[in-house]
């Protein structure tokens, strides 16, 4: 990142034995200065490499149940609230399986997902068909997948671009680590500049 | 002693939520004598529901499309891979003790695959096939 040298400093502000000498050696501006780095550090997660793709621990009981039932609970910041919304307004017809809910289930997944949702970079095109938007058709998704050749996407380990677990082995602990994908032919993804 | 207070809640609760897939085929067996009197569950006709192809969904003409040729292996979905567990009982033992569970399950994939939801007796005969008549 842009100051390696105020990262490290901060990773020693955890350790409380650092914390007096850390206060004497800067100054007010330049503490001012390393908090709003820390601020921007931690408004990374999508904008940065993405390793971590947890989900809020205030999930619904029923988000895991319901949505982990057919497919990976996929974390909410993958696709907009608009996204959300329509996601849940249609689980009848949900690209090509019926996943209706009762309502409460489904009142408190959504807003589960609402509340977490991504900003526009994940805003997916409303697809012509009728169905829902999907998470693998946003801005971010596409980017972060553009050097994926179509025969890895038809891959029958892999089906769908939405099957994360597929390449991304530790996906279901919510990491997406680079080191940690492993592509349909077996072998470890290639070492690539990552250029978000 | 100081225990047992908690243990007997503990004991109650599995009890009054614990069925067996027989409870849950005569319930819905009842249901079915209602419409059709003198019903009986019969695993044969349940075998034919489950592999028939009804050639609804595309993705899922049949049940055995996601839950495999033979219920007492697990199968995958057939959109996301996602592993589905047996749904025989004899290989899967969680499977139809719960009413509410088989009700929704049977509710999205009727809908999914027969374009209607199931009958009574179809749902009574589904269970007698999976928990025993080949």
């Amino acid at each position: 990142m842009r100051h390696p040298s105020s990262l490290i400093v901060m990773r020693g502000l955890a350790s409380p034995r650092n914390r007096k000498d850390f206060t004497r050696m800067f100054t007010h501006r330049q503490r001012a200065r390393n908090a709003c780095l820390f601020a921007l550090l931690l408004s990374l997660p999508l904008a940065a490499g993405a390793d971590k793709l947890v989900i809020p621990a205030n999930a619904p009981p029923a988000f895991q149940a319901e949505c982990g039932a057919c497919h990976l609970a996929f974390p909410p910041t993958l696709l907009d609230a608009r996204g959300w919304r329509a996601v849940m307004g249609r689980l009848d017809r949900h690209y090509g399986d019926n996943a209706s809910l009762d309502e409460p289930a489904r009142r408190a997944i959504e807003d589960f997902l609402v509340r977490h949702a991504g900003g526009d970079k994940v805003r997916a095109p409303v697809p012509a068909n009728g169905e829902p938007p999907r998470l693998t058709a946003t801005p971010w998704f596409k980017r972060k997948h553009h050097e994926v050749p179509d025969k890895d996407w038809q891959d029958a380990k892999v089906k769908s671009p939405a099957n994360c677990g597929a390449c991304h082995t530790r996906a279901a602990e919510g990491s997406y680590r680079e080191r940690e994908i492993i592509m349909p032919n077996g072998r470890p993804l290639e070492e690539e500049d990552d250029d978000n | 002693m100081r225990t047992s207070p908690i243990l007997l809640t503990i004991l109650m609760t599995a009890s009054v939520q614990a069925a067996t897939p027989t409870d849950l085929m005569k319930g819905y067996a009842a249901e079915a004598s209602r419409q059709q009197a003198g019903f009986t569950p019969a695993a044969k006709r349940g075998a034919d529901l489950y592999q028939r192809n009804f050639g609804i969904s595309a993705k899922m003409p049949s049940c055995t499309s996601c839950h495999g040729d033979d219920p007492t292996q697990g199968g995958r979905h057939s959109v996301t891979t996602k592993a589905i567990k047996p749904l025989a009982p004899a290989a899967n033992p969680e499977r139809f003790t719960d009413r509410a569970k088989a009700d929704k399950w049977f509710g999205r994939n009727c809908k999914e695959v027969l374009g209607r939801d199931c009958t009574a007796a179809e749902k009574a005969d589904f269970i007698a096939f999976l928990t025993g008549g080949r």
